[in-house]
């Protein structure tokens, strides 16, 4: 009789329905199912791009059919036909909008729909936004602004028609198209994405932000996300994403890379809420992601804050590879998978330089039927004189038939490194809960209230509004998971 | 050469001589074992497990017969020390009767060969001696090739004061060894079961040993390894434990020779309340390469366990340590800690650790931790402070990280020569034996 109550209070609370399900109805241009060689052709036609690119791609394409997807991640689902996906869709434009004022409205009013700002009131969140629907980017707002400092953010094709040089030295750098499966096929497909170039010395003014939506049916999508930041620049970077609640799984398979050279900064935040599928499992995003920053430069920092509350799959490892001497890299992550989500993510730190220090925080919180797990490596290359490292990986369990693991490697080649992993798993004692509700909180709020503690320090890394944005999404993921 | 069908071959030219022949389901296990193997081939990169130990070299690896082995009478006696006990000697992978000791057993406990019991008691084997599927292919190697070890019964209820010494020296005929030692421990019965896996010379040669220990209800069963083969000898063994309800199994693995050493630890809860002690610690130099996987599945409710592993690495050698955590669906109040520490002395000397958990069940009380570093400046600094010199400054804080491994093992005597066979490998033991 105890437990009850609360336990139909927080299962109702559990079963909270996904907010950004719906789906805007647009005319598209879409490329029929399938994948070949002609199709990257029209896909690098409809875009205009130079010849380099068009070659990349489809050396990226020929390398990629010599693959077979990759099976070691703990995580199930269908073998994927990845003749059955339609690889380029873009809403139907006359000629491009000039500014704001031309986008479709049906498309402003999407992202008005979702929180995002686009418009003038834009200027009052001080966000920089772009904007990719499907397959392409819809609007970039604060372009001129951001211009005045010599600071270029813009969908990926535009970069590629107006810095062909930039994107050509380094496109692929850090994420080589032969790297991996999914990062083949996205060289050879993807559509667009953002493109941020941070030049010497240049502290950005404001927060740049980059909004995902998946509309279409059947299609994937495929964004290359690329932040160069030249010699003392530094930036912050956020991702923000959603996606139709539909019965089929969708692709979602990007690539972004960073690369950071002398004294920069960058910092990349990622509040991901994908469509994760209902409550049985049926439908929502398998999120395959490869995500790598490069701290090529000496006293170089790359931070990745990541909150994985959606897609049905997510599988992901942002990773930092420590080549400058003192450079730092950061990764503190929220994983939450209820229902049937499952994740498998993580991060590697590959120490090359001397007194590289990185530092990895995840919280893995499972409820329902979720599968959660930390996957990590930590490398000390044999010159990564006194390199140091802190981990420590956190589970939280609700609810008996989730299920959470840590597997993380760590390798080390040099004496003098300090290398140190923790790892703990909980539960939400019933003792907490009880203590929560017998001063007055009801048993969502307590849920909510110590799954947000267990999170804090990953919250307080993230800009304000997207911490606000999370803790929320939280709330709302957790719905249905107790019982 | 050590490519897959040296072995096959090795397989068809002696099975039909190997012990226990002419037992039907043994042969038809060997056969498959043998099939699994040539399938299977020497585990790679690639596989799961042996990422950071790759035996591909084995393709061209050539094995030889340590002639000019040493006297084994000899080394059995510099071995032994006069400690009582009961002692099973194995000489090249055959039980040696004449250099065993036996010793007075009490009623319900049986202590005899491997070859022997699979004359006397065959039915009592096909139960215990494994499958062919069980463990990776080396493992299936050892199915296939395994021709002695112990069998060790133990009777209900029954405790065995002093511990069983199995002794395996290499011999000087054969290029490979291959045991399989079996533990029945019947409920509430308890022992200490040390193997000691010697060699001398610098022939290289291969060793595969196959440990299988059931402990029944309540017993407690302590096994301890000492692992001093010579420094080219591969060393490839399994320990696999299964305890029932309430069961005790503490596993101590000591390992110090080898070229490469690779242990497979496991234990099973199949009951409720079991404990598992699992302690560790090895100590490389030169291009050798130690590795130990470890698993424990608490498979039922109420399980604690415990683990520790300490490395010392030096020269060009690599420790790698796997410890995996199972907690099945429903194994509540499951309790499980793990801990792998390793210290670099040297520049070239690398630590792989990769501590894994893997949780069904929500009601647990699970961690795991691993460091990598090398001495510590501050308390080297004291100890000079206090007047010693920098070297043995850090020999002793070298031993004094290694000395925790020791502590666990409770059994005193088991103590005392695992600390003997730790500072004989440590540079300046004799003087540390004075100063401690």
């Amino acid at each position: 009789m105890k437990t009850a109550t609360p336990a139909r209070q927080i299962d109702s609370f559990l079963e909270q329905e996904y907010s950004a399900g719906f789906e805007t109805l647009l005319e598209a241009d879409t490329l029929p199912k399938g994948l070949s060689e002609d199709v990257i052709r029209v896909i690098s036609a409809k875009k205009g791009e130079p010849d380099f690119l068009l070659q990349w791609r489809l050396e990226a394409y020929r390398h990629w059919l010599t693959m077979t997807p990759p099976h070691w991640a703990a995580v199930s689902f269908p073998e994927i036909d990845f003749q059955d996906i339609v690889y380029y869709s873009a809403p139907k434009k006359k000629d491009g909008p000039k500014s704001l004022d031309d986008v479709d409205p049906e498309l402003l009013k999407t992202f008005e729909k979702l929180g995002v700002p686009l418009h003038e009131r834009a200027r009052l969140a001080g966000v920089a936004v772009d904007a990719v629907f499907d397959s392409v980017s819809v609007a970039t707002t604060f372009q001129k602004e951001l211009g005045e400092h010599g600071i270029i953010f813009c969908s990926f094709s535009e970069a590629v028609k107006h810095h062909p040089e930039l994107v050509r030295q380094y496109l692929g750098t850090v994420v080589p198209p032969s790297d991996n499966f999914y990062a083949a096929l996205n060289s050879a497909v993807f559509s667009d994405g953002s493109f941020v170039f941070i030049p010497k010395g240049v502290k950005c003014p404001m927060e740049l932000s980059t909004y995902f939506r998946i509309n279409a049916r059947d299609t994937g999508q495929f964004e290359r996300t690329l932040i160069i930041a030249e010699e003392g620049a530094s930036v912050s970077y956020l991702e923000g994403c959603t996606a139709p609640m539909r019965d089929e799984n969708q692709l979602h398979a990007a690539v972004v890379e960073l690369i950071a050279l002398d004294d920069a900064k960058i910092k990349y935040s990622t509040v991901q809420n994908w469509y994760p599928g209902d409550k049985d499992g049926v439908g929502g995003i398998y999120n395959f992601v490869t995500k790598r920053g490069d701290c090529r430069g000496a006293r170089s920092h790359i931070s990745w804050t990541q909150v994985e509350t959606g897609s049905a799959i997510t599988w992901k490892y942002p990773s930092v590879i420590l080549r400058g001497d003192d450079s730092v890299g950061d990764f503190h992550s929220v994983a939450l998978s209820n229902h049937r989500q499952q994740a498998d993510t993580g991060t590697k730190m590959i120490h090359m330089g001397r007194n590289t220090r990185s530092t990895i925080l995840s919280k893995g919180i499972s409820a329902g039927h979720g599968s959660n797990t930390f996957r990590g490596l930590v490398r000390i290359a044999p010159r990564a004189e006194g390199a140091r490292n802190y981990t420590q990986c956190d589970s939280l369990l609700i609810g008996d038939q989730c299920a959470a693991h840590t597997f993380p490697t760590i390798e080390v080649r040099n004496p003098s490194a300090q290398v140190e992993h923790e790892a703990t798993t909980s539960r939400i004692g019933e003792d907490q809960l009880f203590y929560a509700m017998q001063r007055g909180l009801t048993a969502e709020d307590a849920v909510s209230m110590i799954v947000n503690g267990f999170c804090r320090e990953v919250f307080k890394e993230l800009p304000m509004e997207f911490a606000v944005e999370a803790q929320k999404l939280l709330g709302v993921s957790l719905e249905g998971s107790i019982g | 050469m050590s490519a897959i069908d040296t072995w096959v071959a090795e397989f068809k030219a002696r099975s039909a001589q190997l012990p226990g022949a002419g037992l039907p389901w043994l042969a038809a296990r060997r056969q498959r074992a043998i099939e699994r193997f040539a399938d299977e081939g020497w585990p790679t990169r690639r596989h799961p497990r042996w990422q950071h130990s790759s035996l591909a070299f084995m393709e061209q690896q050539e094995f030889a017969a340590a002639s000019g082995a040493g006297d084994a009478a000899a080394a059995l006696a510099a071995l032994r020390g006069g400690e009582a006990g009961h002692w099973m000697v194995f000489i090249g992978g055959c039980f040696n009767a004449g250099l065993s000791d036996i010793g007075a057993l009490p009623a319900g406990v049986l202590i005899q060969s491997l070859a022997e019991a699979m004359v006397q008691r065959p039915d009592q084997l096909e139960a215990a001696f494994g499958e062919a599927d069980d463990g990776d292919s080396p493992a299936a190697l050892n199915t296939a090739l395994a021709a002695d070890g112990a069998f060790i019964h133990l009777g209900r209820g029954i405790a065995l004061e002093a511990p069983i010494h199995l002794v395996f020296i290499a011999g000087a005929e054969e290029r490979s060894r291959h045991l399989r030692n079996l533990v029945i421990a019947e409920a509430a019965a308890e022992a200490s079961i040390v193997e000691h896996h010697v060699g001398s010379g610098t022939a290289a040669s291969l060793t595969t040993a196959v440990t299988r220990i059931q402990a029944g209800a309540d017993a407690r069963i302590a096994h301890l390894k000492l692992q001093q083969e010579n420094e080219q000898t591969i060393h490839l063994a399994s320990i696999d434990s299964v305890q029932a309800r309430g069961a005790h199994f503490a596993s101590h693995s000591l390992s110090f020779g080898a070229r490469l050493a690779r242990n497979d630890i496991r234990t099973r809860f199949e009951g409720e309340a079991c404990e598992a002690l699992l302690n560790g610690l090895y100590h490389v130099d030169g291009r050798r390469h130690v590795d130990h996987h470890t698993c424990i599945d608490h498979a039922r409710p109420n399980g604690s366990s415990r683990e520790f592993y300490r490395g010392l690495l030096d020269g060009n050698a690599r420790g790698v340590f796997t410890g995996r955590v199972v907690v099945a669906r429903d194994a509540q109040r499951s309790d499980a800690m793990q801990r792998c520490d390793n210290l670099l002395l040297s520049r070239q000397a690398e630590a792989d650790a990769r501590p894994e958990l893997e949780i069904y069940a929500d009601d647990v009380k699970c961690s795991h931790g691993a460091t990598v570093g090398e001495i510590d400046e501050d308390s080297l600094f004291y100890l000079r402070s206090r007047g010693l010199d920098e070297i043995h400054a850090r020999r002793l804080l070298t031993y004094a990280f290694a000395a925790d491994a020791l502590e666990r093992i409770t059994l005193l005597p088991l103590r005392k020569r695992a600390r003997a066979a730790l500072l004989a490998r440590l540079p300046g033991g004799e003087l540390l034996e004075e100063l401690l």
